[in-house]
Formats: C-alpha cells, sequence, structure tokens
C-alpha cells in the first residue's frame, strides 16, 4: 500500500522543497518506487532543485485537466532509478487544483508508488490544504526560530482537523518533526532556539536535524538533491532522517557543535 | 558597570525569551483554535438580543465553551452596568 507523505511548514523559506527532493531521492535510493509531486502551483521550483527544468512536457494541471496522462506527465530521473518527479503549471489559476482531479491522480499514483511526496507550497491557502489533505504522514519542516514555530504549530493543528484521515474519522496523520537550518553553535551561545526547545513547544516526534550548510545552496545551485552530495553534512542528515523515516535507528547528530582541534580549525579551513 | 562585567559580559540568552514568548502565544491559539466556527456568530446573536432589553456594548458579553470533566461547558457572561438603562427602543413599545 502506497504511502502518501506531505511535506509542509506554513511559513516560506524553511527548506519544503529541499526537503522533499531529498527525501524522495532517499527512499528511491532505498529502492523504493518514489514520486516527488510539485503542489506550489505558479511558483514552479522542484523542477529546478530536482535538476530537470528543461525535460518539462506537461504537468500537474495538464494531467487534472485531461490534457495530458500521468505516463506523459512524470520525468523520471536520470540518476536514481524507481525515482519520478510530477511538476507543477505555471498557472496564475490558484484553484486549478480541482478537488477530484487531484483525488484522481492521488488514486492512480498510489496504485503506482511505493511512496508519493507532495512537496507543500507555504501558508495556509488552497494549495497548501490540497497538499496535506491526502497524507498518510508528514513531514513538518521547521526553522529554530519563532516565526517558523508558530506557523508548524498552526500546520499540526491543519493536518489535524483538514486531513482526509481527520475528515474520515481514521488513525491521524503519522507526524514528523525535521528541524532545519539549526546552527549548533549559535544554540549553546544561547541565540537560537534548541532541539529540545521545539520539541518541547510543538510536541511531535523529532525525525532529524538538519544542520545549516553552505552545501544546500550549492546543491540547489546544480540541481542536484543536496542527499547525493556525500560531503555535504546537511546530505549526511538527510540520510539519516531518511533511514528513521523507514524505521532504522541512526543515532541523532548534529546537536552540538563540531569539536575542531586548534590545528583543524586553522588548517581544515585553509583546505576546505 | 563593574570590573566584572566589563571583562564578562553578561550574555542575553535570547533563545529562552523566543521559547516563553512562543509558549505563551501558542496556548492562546490553540485554545481558539479548538472552538468551534459559530461562537463568533452566537456572541453577535446573543448580543443583539440581550440589546433589544438592555443597552449593552459588544464587549460586555463573552461566549466561551471550556471542558469540565468529560462535558462541554458553553459559558455566557453578560455583564452589566450599574445602572443601566433599558435599551431604547423598549420604551417604543405600548405597554
Amino acid at each position: 500500500m502506497a504511502k502518501v507523505i506531505v511535506v509542509t511548514s506554513g511559513k516560506g523559506g524553511v527548506g519544503k522543497t529541499t526537503t522533499a527532493a531529498a527525501v524522495a531521492t532517499g527512499l528511491a535510493m532505498r529502492g523504493h518506487k518514489t514520486v516527488v509531486i510539485d503542489f506550489d502551483v505558479g511558483l514552479r521550483n522542484l523542477d529546478l532543485v530536482m535538476g530537470c527544468e528543461r525535460r518539462v512536457v506537461f504537468d500537474f494541471i495538464n494531467v487534472i485537466n485531461g490534457d495530458a496522462n500521468l505516463q506523459q506527465a512524470l520525468i523520471r530521473d536520470k540518476r536514481i532509478d524507481k525515482l519520478y518527479i510530477f511538476p507543477t503549471s505555471q498557472t496564475r489559476d490558484k484553484e486549478a487544483l480541482k478537488r477530484e482531479g487531484v483525488d484522481r491522480v492521488m488514486n492512480e499514483l498510489r496504485k503506482d508508488f511505493e511512496y508519493v511526496v507532495c512537496d507543500s507550497p507555504a501558508g495556509i491557502e488552497h494549495g497548501a490544504m490540497t497538499a496535506l489533505y491526502h497524507a498518510d504522514s508528514a513531514i513538518i519542516v521547521t526553522n529554530p526560530e519563532v516565526s517558523s514555530v508558530r506557523d508548524s504549530d498552526r500546520i499540526i493543528g491543519m493536518l489535524a482537523s483538514k486531513s482526509r484521515r481527520a475528515e474520515k474519522r481514521e488513525k491521524p496523520v503519522e507526524e514528523h518533526l525535521l528541524l532545519t537550518r539549526y546552527a549548533p553553535r549559535r544554540v549553546k551561545k544561547g541565540e537560537m532556539l534548541s532541539v529540545d526547545d521545539v520539541k518541547e513547544i510543538l510536541s511531535v516526534p523529532l525525525l532529524g536535524i538538519i544542520p545549516e550548510s553552505e552545501t544546500v545552496l550549492k546543491a540547489s545551485n546544480t540541481g542536484v538533491p543536496v542527499i547525493l552530495d556525500p560531503e555535504s553534512p546537511a546530505g549526511r542528515a538527510y540520510d539519516d532522517a531518511v533511514a528513521r523515516f523507514v524505521g532504522e535507528q541512526r543515532e541523532m547528530r548534529f546537536v552540538m557543535p563540531e569539536r575542531r582541534s586548534f590545528l583543524r580549525g586553522w588548517f581544515g579551513r585553509a583546505a576546505s | 558597570m563593574s570590573l566584572f562585567d566589563f571583562f564578562f559580559p553578561k550574555r542575553t540568552a535570547s533563545a529562552s525569551v523566543a521559547k516563553e514568548r512562543l509558549q505563551i502565544v501558542l496556548a492562546h491559539e490553540r485554545a481558539g483554535r479548538d472552538s468551534p466556527d459559530f461562537l463568533p456568530r452566537l456572541q453577535k446573536e446573543l448580543l443583539h438580543v440581550v440589546g433589544k432589553y438592555i443597552a449593552i456594548d459588544e464587549d460586555m458579553i463573552r461566549v466561551t465553551l471550556g471542558k469540565a470533566g468529560a462535558a462541554s461547558v458553553l459559558e455566557i457572561n453578560v455583564e452589566i452596568p450599574k445602572g443601566a438603562k433599558a435599551a431604547g427602543p423598549m420604551k417604543a413599545v405600548p405597554a
């Protein structure tokens, strides 16, 4: 049975698309047939982050409107077997994600795939609500910062009241907290909310901590999901998070600042 | 400023301020989130009905839905100021 995962946050710019791309890639790397869908109609970006922007022919809205079928719109990833990208449209019509159309597409995807990863737009408007509606599982992407935590709390409330599972009074959507752009050094100085602070405030089980890392920008610059960069701390943290998602035990990393010897501090910097 | 403060400046741990502020604001927002959508409308209609008889302002009526054990309690508080006059239109009604 397929599992639908929504990557959501409420607030914009916290790393939803980066996370959706990394998680979908990580699941496919583990041999699960996975599709990642962009729900941000009008502001298509998942294609860029996945590096397939020049291969988009048909999109989500074309399929909903019956102008193309699913097989024509799905883009097969060139790096990872079993990974597919489903881009959205650039239309300005915000209501283009029609309820019945989305239902039909989601049901079709559930038949074909093991994991359906939905990249939600920011906000709590139609697009975001449509993205979370079908979710079996939610990855709540949060920055250790007041506005992001507050918006995450709001989204957690929405998952509990507006999802299909809530509507049908089924088992509630499984929630996972993913703390991104985490800076252990600043946490240690008392300048940034800690993992424990955020966990305590939101009371959602922690899936992972993604450290603030320059390699995330490099990854989006080049259109390679950061999880494919073995040199990247963020990439390794995403790999841990995906492993935990599928039930593996992995110790939390990047909670405390990395210890750096005096010499490595000097020479390590020169070498990197 | 003492010499000690000069050499060891106090670090304002802004993270703890953030945590406290979040806990307060979220406690408030979560309470409001669980209340049903009709409460504001109920409050307006009650205001209208009570206003027919007593001259009151909008902020003198408060409707909340609380919990007492297993049951929900709908609490309606109407504050009537001292020496409140009967509402104007009432006087016009012939006895």
